[in-house]
């Protein structure tokens, strides 16, 4: 990750234009042809302020353009929209430039007014945006409402300045979120709430078809700013499929990626065969399992215990469980987030020391709790290893195996002595070490019905953390990810969490695709970038 | 007539009417909250309570629950709170997938399960009745995903007769709507079975035989028409279990139907699907309530309506 | 004509009343045995089953198939699973047990009630019946498991609230079929009160559909009891259930055949006992059918 620092910095630096074509499509690639991808779960929505899911996700960011983009297929923020920016240096004032002559999906020019009107949108309460707090580093956010964000001025029609009420480290990845897409403002005048069916952007594709509950069909934007993309001329998603189901049809040739992955009744099988492995592809994402301790729950109110339990916890087992698809964690940010502290051991497997440990807490005998896990395999599974471990230090950990929103409100309302993350847990929103604080480990979130399900709160490391993400010079950028780095380290001295693992992707392509690998893993666009790949006829 | 139908009208409604209330009672009283959802993880306490308050689900339930009539009355059925889309459009987009495997299944059910029950009767304690007996119980013992899977297995994965999954055309329908129908039969001809013995036993058709009626018309015109009764009942309770969803069937075979719609919305409490995918089966079941003992006196004329 | 006398009159042959017998015998002696396999799971079960083994498991974490160690393989967390079937065994049977006898009572009361008397009582019971019968039993027991800590005794008493109704409704039906027979209105002629034509002559004659019902109940019960595992408010892991055996592993149908397979026959054979020893029940109990047989 030393690398995206080093090119983020020269970036943020030099804010050229040029930068923008730091990555070349595949010259081996072919236009035309179409793909089918599988999901088992339904599209909720296209609309870039309201969708937050697995499958809409990529979707989105293949009908949307927001200011800021990745190179395909990495953590690298590259322009989009934006053809430059530059930033004050008190860290206050964005100021994009942005591409002239880009066209929306119904043919009108692309203007400043659009990226203004997109924010408020966003921003305003009446939108009912998941994403909305994203932006709360914006001047005039509180307000924000019918009246727009204060912070947000059109200069000119192609130039926009965003006023910041402090500085904030990731207000360029903010920017490249699906939540700052930019939209047209007659297309949603006139969709309505049904924006979301009806999307309309400037994105390498558009939709062409929705079949509520069956299908979606994408096709190629042929007014695309981006020159020579995308190469294929549609992109169908199948949804309501199992994901079993949806290997068997890749099997058959008719599904060209599954978009929920290899199942695990699958993955034995699957490798096994080097015909089929060969079209196995296997990166690392942002993403950590762990366990929440509530501090404010005996006998979780003592370090001492929070320790032990760690200590308990064999990750190798675990890992084994989901056939090796994981490594296990040390900490709460995931290797290949920048701020990973190398080197850190965190608690080892140590059964005996964890004994000693409850021991010295006066808890000899062991205690009584309860371990909350989401209903869908693999997690009841982990569960039940959790579970095995903590008895074998005598601690009687009861299973409640719960719907996804119950295990939410437990974990909010802070009647959850132990949650097992899985299903529910944290993919980040954006490669920055600070996506992993505030709504998670910080104070902010430990209030009533905050994601914060340990309801840990330590004021030391909150300040920390805020002044870590007010360093927003690229050239304070490796003292920034040395705080947050202490900021983790800090947090797991206090073991609030269990960090059991972080999960590697591994995803499946058919024959006939093609395109580099990175973008069949790609850390932002999930599961595969759509504008890039490409089929071979 | 006429005054049996309109009270059997006004009970119907009074049972939606219930169905409607004690759904938006356990909706509200369950221990997750909708905004949760809606909010996201990194909304301030501040948004939440705006996002309520839009929602009106700040109020207390009655008011709530009288919002909601109110709009029922005027054929609004709300918006979803996490696709933003109106309810009714949801669930009308997926309402002629779902009658169209239930009328499938039904007719598999039926076709299967009324000629083993037959048989069986007729051939009472001989290795054939046996033989289906048994049957009958292995497929309601089966569970629902194995079948499924097994079936697509077989005949779409390998032999490669059928679709893998989907929805459209008639080879589309058939692997679900025989997987569901397999699995029904069961009670089927159980059913059939046990009441076509009981009324083979009965005194009209040892008098019907005295009199020297053949075979066929017997069973046919007398013992049938009078066996099938239970049989009715079943239906009933059939089509709610369609309508009520078949999320195991739906999601391995593709079939965009209610179910699937109704389970996603139930692991993310978006109460108006629930609501309207809630109401709508109730209609359906309570129509096939209706009609099964509007039917029942034209089949058995002992029956009378009161 | 020779086939309805095969119908009405006695099978013919001591052969074919033998192998009845035998079938009925065949089906109680699955359910002794599966009744021991519980009770005695502890001394003959070889591993405790909740426990997760080392070897238990391939180095992929691929469950491991039936072999001299491991006689049915292992599960998905390298657990024994023929010590988790008998231990299984216990929690369905009593599951099976419970909650289909408690359906069967109040959905036979309420059906007979309702069909016997008629009248505003019976309107009031069956159009209660139809209230919960239009009820999405999934919706409702969501509800129920998420009002209440799920356990054994509440998954039993869910799947009873959701089970009661269908009885309810054919038993409603058959009664008042009954009801309005020839020979009840000459009991009533005769002078007979509504308790002895409810027990001497409507009860009797239900007693075959209602042991139809108890016995197929037993099958679907295991089996729903699998569908709330699903849901997450069933037997709580790490208890087994043969349902929830079934329920964990049932995507491994091709990979790891025997975890579905074998609970599944399992299931399949208990189903089928508890219907073998009903057949033969009913045809003990039937009073049309007594003394000719």
């Amino acid at each position: 990750m030393k690398k995206l620092l080093a090119s983020t910095a020269v970036m943020l630096a030099l804010s050229l234009p040029a930068l923008a074509q730091d990555y070349t499509p595949d010259p081996a690639a072919k236009a035309g042809g179409s793909i089918t991808i599988t999901y088992k779960d339904d599209v909720a929505t296209l609309d870039p302020a309201i969708g937050y899911d697995w499958q809409n996700w990529s979707m989105i960011k293949s009908l949307f353009d927001g200011l800021m983009d990745y190179v395909p297929g990495t953590t690298e923020l590259r322009p989009g929209l934006a053809e430059s920016y530059e930033i004050s240096p008190d860290g206050l004032t964005y100021t994009f430039k942005l591409r002239a002559g880009v066209k929306f999906h119904n043919g009108r020019e692309m203007t400043a007014e659009d990226v203004k009107y997109s924010l408020d949108r966003v921003t305003n309460p009446a939108t009912q945006s998941p994403g909305a707090g994203f932006f709360g580093a914006i001047a005039g956010f509180d307000a924000a409402g019918e009246g727009g964000l204060s912070g947000v001025e059109v200069v000119d029609p192609l130039t926009v300045k965003i006023t910041l009420s402090r500085p904030d480290a990731t207000f360029l990845h903010v920017m490249a979120l699906n939540f700052a897409s930019v939209v047209p403002k007659e297309a949603v005048d006139e969709a309505g709430a049904d924006f979301g069916k009806k999307p309309v952007g400037t994105g390498a594709f558009k939709l062409a078809e929705w079949t509520l509950g069956q299908r979606l069909v994408f096709e190629k934007n042929a007014d695309y700013w981006r020159a020579g993309v995308p190469f294929l001329d549609s992109v169908v998603f199948e949804v309501g499929q199992e994901p079993v189901v949806a290997l068997l049809r890749l099997q058959n040739g008719e599904v060209d990626v599954p978009g929920d992955g290899i199942p695990p009744a699958k993955f034995t099988e699957v490798m096994g065969d080097p015909a089929q492995a060969a079209r196995v592809v296997q990166g690392g994402q942002l993403h950590t399992g762990y366990i929440t301790l509530n501090v404010g729950i005996a006998p979780f109110d003592k370090l001492e215990v929070r320790k032990a339990v760690n200590m308990a916890i064999n990750k190798e087992r675990i890992t084994q469980i989901i056939n090796g698809r994981a490594v296990p964690a040390t900490q709460p940010l995931p290797p290949s987030m920048p701020g990973y502290t190398e080197g850190y051991a965190g608690y080892a497997y140590d059964p005996e020391g964890a004994k000693a440990l409850l021991a010295e807490a006066g808890l000899a005998d062991g205690f009584e709790t309860d371990l909350y896990v989401m209903n869908t395999d693999p997690n009841p599974r982990i569960a039940q290893a959790i579970q095995q471990d903590l008895a074998a230090i005598g601690i009687t950990a009861n299973i409640q195996n719960l719907a996804q929103a119950n295990v939410i409100e437990a974990g909010g309302a802070g009647t959850a002595p132990m949650i097992w993350s899985g299903g529910m847990g944290w993919i980040a929103d954006f490669p920055d070490p600070s996506n992993f604080y505030g709504p998670i480990l910080g104070c902010a979130g430990a209030a009533e019905g905050g994601w914060n399900w340990s309801k840990f709160c330590d004021e030391a490391l909150d300040a920390k953390a805020i002044e870590a993400d007010s360093m927003f010079d690229p050239a304070q950028a490796a003292d920034r990810l040395k705080l947050w780095s202490d900021v983790y380290v800090g947090v797991m001295e206090q073991a609030p969490w269990i960090p059991v693992f972080n999960e590697e992707r591994y995803t499946m392509k058919s024959e006939r695709m093609g395109g580099e690998d990175a973008l069949y893993v790609d850390p932002v666009s999930i599961p595969v970038n759509y504008d890039y790949v490409w089929v071979k006829q | 007539m006429a005054a049996y139908l309109l009270r059997r009208l006004i009970q119907s409604a009074l049972i939606l009417l219930g169905v409607s209330f004690i759904t938006f009672f356990l909706l509200y009283v369950l221990p997750a909250d909708p905004v949760r959802q809606i909010a996201g993880r990194s909304a301030t306490a501040e948004t939440v309570e705006n996002i309520r308050q839009q929602l009106g689900l700040d109020k207390p339930f009655i008011v709530q629950y009288a919002r909601y009539l109110g709009g029922l009355v005027q054929g609004d059925m709300g918006r979803s709170y996490l696709q933003k889309t109106e309810v009714a459009e949801l669930i009308w987009s997926r309402l002629p997938a779902t009658l169209l495997l239930m009328f499938g299944a039904i007719l598999c059910e039926l076709v299967l399960g009324l000629t083993m029950g037959i048989i069986a009767a007729l051939w009472r304690g001989r290795a054939v009745d046996q033989v289906l007996m048994v049957t009958s119980f292995v497929t309601v013992s089966a569970p629902q995903f194995v079948v499924s899977l097994l079936l697509l297995y077989v005949f779409a994965v390998k032999l490669g007769w059928f679709p893998i999954g989907g929805y459209g055309t008639f080879a589309h329908l058939v692997l679900p709507a025989v997987t569901l129908g397999i699995l029904g039969s069961g009670w089927y001809s159980r059913m059939m079975r046990s009441s076509m013995i009981d009324v083979l036993r009965a005194d009209y058709i040892r008098t019907a035989r005295a009199k020297g009626l053949g075979r066929a018309r017997i069973v046919l015109r007398h013992a049938l028409p009078n066996a099938i009764l239970p049989v009715i009942a079943m239906i009933g309770i059939d089509i709610g279990i369609f309508m009520g969803g078949i999320v195991v069937v739906e999601s391995v075979f593709g079939w965009p139907g209610i179910g699937q719609l109704a389970w996603q919305a139930i692991q993310r409490v978006d109460i108006p699907i629930i609501m309207g995918v809630t109401l709508v089966s109730a209609f359906a079941i309570v129509l096939g309530n209706l009609l099964a003992d509007l039917v029942a006196p034209w089949i058995d004329p002992r029956i009378k309506l009161r | 004509m020779t086939v309805l006398s095969a119908a009405d009159a006695p099978p013919q042959g001591a052969l074919s009343r033998l192998l009845r017998r035998k079938l009925a015998l065949f089906g109680l002696a699955i359910i002794v045995l599966v009744v021991a396999g519980a009770v005695f799971a502890p001394w003959i079960a070889p591993f405790a089953p909740n426990d997760q083994m080392f070897d238990g498991l391939t180095l992929e974490g691929a469950p491991m198939p039936p072999d001299g160690k491991f006689l049915l393989g292992t599960d998905l967390l390298g657990r024994d699973l023929f010590s988790r079937l008998l231990y299984g065994a216990q929690t369905s049977l009593i599951i099976g047990v419970v909650a289909n006898g408690l359906a069967l009572v109040i959905g036979t009361l309420v059906g007979i009630t309702a069909g016997f008397y008629r009248g505003w009582i019976g309107g009031i019971l069956m159009r209660f019946t139809d209230l919960m019968m239009a009820f999405p039993a999934l919706l409702l027991a969501i509800c129920l498991a998420a009002l209440f800590q799920p356990s054994l005794w509440i998954v039993a008493l869910v799947i009873a609230l959701v089970n009661w109704v269908q009885t309810a409704r054919v038993i409603f039906t058959e009664t008042s079929s009954l009801a309005t027979r020839d020979f009840i209105a000459a009991e009533r002629t005769l002078g007979a009160g509504n308790a002895r034509i409810l027990f001497r002559h409507i009860l009797p004659h239900l007693l075959p559909t209602i042991i139809v019902w108890g016995t197929l109940g037993i099958s679907t019960t295991v089996l729903l009891e699998a569908t709330l595992s699903f849901l997450g408010i069933g037997v709580q892991p790490p208890t087994p259930s043969w349902g929830n055996i079934i329920f964990e592993n049932q995507t491994y149908f091709q990979s790891a055949p025997w975890l579905v397979f074998i609970p599944g026959a399992a299931i399949i054979l208990l189903a089928l006992a508890f219907n073998l020893v009903g057949d033969a029940l009913r045809d003990v109990l039937d009073p049309t059918q007594r003394g000719r047989d």
